[in-house]
């Protein structure tokens, strides 16, 4: 209850952000909280089962999309609606498609996903005649930042009512050993499909709310792969095992990814690499697992 | 006409060319213990995963209390009231001792959760003889300790059907002494019980009726006096070299 309280605290001083500044901290503020929604939401499929998704960019796109096209004849709030309807759907497809194979083919089929619905819509818009979608609207950087402010509180609260639930402990024994989480009573493959559907449908909703801040969208843009890395990246190096977990890593980087990309902005690509290496040899488990770690010393020190 | 909670009828499973199980029959009646019996690599293991549905079956069939349950995924077998352990003990590393023990209670044939599943874990627990361990983690129990909580969350669910798979191996003699009672105390309760086993004392006190396996067919059934002393058992333990 008191960390219930001391969240919306939080998110109650992080909603004044646009009173204070307008420009560049707003934009890194917009960034930090899109990042935030991507790989929480991950985290929730990917920490307990360690299926690796690299399906964002896919559910990103498909809502940056519905926004694209439904702009002119729906209300926003409703196209963010619908936006995680499809992902949702969408994501129960890919998983009943996928998730009864082994983890390296999930993986691969999902990288796979974004490339594949990015062909298929250039290759609608090439028989259309139609190059790419502009998204105008009067939603402003702060009514962006103010809608996926809300939206990662509805990821933070969806994932603490999940970690309470028979749904959230079923994914524990899963991501333990699927064997015995079938032997004890457990449909393994519902289970995943389900949680899955929850980072889909986050992303394609964030997709959805980041639209107008585009204007004009167009597939590489809206399918770029960079983004399914860059959001498993944040989530391993926060660590996926808690819920405020990537959240940790999130901040850091983005901070690191807006220097480097101001001062030389063709290394990105070189940056995300290392960070990729660096988090898989020294700190394998993230912020959080080293947090985990010191603690554990600390602890056994006050024993002795 | 008894009455037949489990029956396999012509139960084969086929590795590529290797055939584990081959054409296997057998009926367990309610409240009975079975004991399946054979050397190393005889198909025992293999039986009992087709039977909890950890593998499909080639070809036969296996029923439930006269529904059938071959073809079915193994947690619908395991919420019809089977439950089993593995001969290599699987627990959950991320979990400590009490938690390993509410798995088994959450999902499977009787459903608790919360508080309820938590107080049912520990009274599993002291009745195996880790009570008061809840809060331990895997690494601090002994090998003995393991197997009680696999059993423990085994029972968790409160299955009709148990398939212990060398539930006794590796125990020393005391430990053995505890091994059997507590066994003896889950058919006192009334479940139905598959034992796979190789401790010739734990098989004589125990099992109402024996199944011998080798290479994969069944080559004796009848009582453990009756099974022991047949020849082609004694035969297919000792006398080839493999045995
Ligand atoms: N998953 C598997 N894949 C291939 N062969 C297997 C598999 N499981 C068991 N076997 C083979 O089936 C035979 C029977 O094994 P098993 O049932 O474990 O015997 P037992 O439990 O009686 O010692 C052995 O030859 C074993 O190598
Ligand atoms: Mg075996």
């Amino acid at each position: 209850m008191r960390n219930l309280i001391l969240a919306a605290l939080a998110f109650g001083i992080c909603a004044l952000l646009p009173f204070g500044d307008n420009g560049y901290w707003l934009g890194l503020g917009v960034t930090i909280a899109m990042f935030t929604t991507l790989a929480t939401s991950w985290a929730l499929f990917s920490g307990p089962t360690h299926y690796i998704s690299l399906a964002t960019a896919a559910f990103f796109g498909v809502g940056t999309y519905v926004t694209g096209l439904g702009i002119d004849t729906l209300p926003f709030w409703s196209l963010v609606g619908l936006a995680g309807l499809i992902g949702a759907v969408l994501a129960a497809l890919v998983g009943l498609a996928t998730l009864r194979l082994s983890g390296v083919y999930f993986v691969i089929f999902t990288l796979g996903l974004a490339e594949l619905v990015r062909q298929v819509i250039t290759w609608v818009q090439n028989n259309t005649g139609q190059k790419g979608l502009y998204v105008l609207t009067d939603l402003d950087e702060a009514g962006i930042y103010w809608w996926l402010l809300g939206l990662a509180a509805a990821v933070f609260l969806t994932g603490w009512l999940i970690g309470r639930s028979r749904l959230g402990f079923a994914l524990r024994i899963i991501g333990d050993d699927e064997t015995v989480a079938a032997h004890s009573g457990i449909n393994t493959a519902r289970a995943k499909i389900l949680l899955f559907m929850v980072p889909g449908a986050v992303a394609a909703m964030t997709g959805a709310i980041l639209a107008p801040r585009y204007v004009y969208i167009e597939p590489s843009l809206a399918f770029a792969p960079i983004l399914s890395f860059q959001v498993v990246i944040m989530a391993l190096l926060g660590g996926a095992s808690r819920l405020w977990g990537p959240l940790v890593g999130v901040i850091p980087f983005t901070f690191l990814l807006e220097t480097v990309s101001s001062n030389f902005p063709n290394q990105t690509t070189l940056v995300i690499g290392i960070a990729f290496l660096v988090i898989v040899y020294l700190l394998p488990n993230g912020f959080v697992g080293l947090l985990d770690r010191v603690l554990r010393r600390t602890k056994a020190n006050e024993v002795q | 006409m008894t009455n037949h909670v489990l029956s396999l009828r012509g139960v084969t499973k086929r590795f590529g060319g290797l055939v584990a199980v081959n054409g296997m029959d057998f009926d367990v009646a309610e409240h009975e213990v079975v004991g399946l019996l054979g050397p190393n690599g005889s198909g025992k293991s293999t039986t009992l995963n087709l039977v909890s549905g950890a593998l499909p079956l080639t070809s036969g069939n296996i029923t439930l209390w006269g529904s059938r349950i071959s073809g079915l995924p193994a947690q619908t077998i395991n919420r019809k009231g089977v439950s089993r352990t593995f001969q290599l003990v699987r627990l959950l590393p991320s979990m400590n001792v009490r938690e390993n023990v509410i798995v088994g209670a959450v999902f499977g044939h009787r459903r608790r959760w919360g508080h309820d599943a938590s107080e049912h874990a520990d009274h599993l627990l002291e009745r195996v003889g880790l009570g008061g361990k809840g809060d331990m983690s895997l690494g601090q129990l002994t090998y003995i300790d393991t197997k009680r909580v696999e059993l423990a969350r085994t029972l968790a669910s409160d299955p009709k059907v148990l398939l212990l798979d060398e539930w006794l191996a590796g125990l020393n003699p005391t430990e053995l002494q505890i091994g059997i009672t507590l066994i003896k105390s889950l058919r006192d309760e009334g479940r139905t019980i598959i034992l796979v086993e190789h401790v010739m004392d734990a098989i004589r006190s125990l099992c109402d009726r024996c199944v011998v396996m080798a290479a994969g067919t069944k080559i004796a059934e009848g009582t453990p006096t009756q099974v022991l002393s047949d020849k082609e058992v004694i035969r297919a333990y000792l006398g080839d070299d493999d045995a």
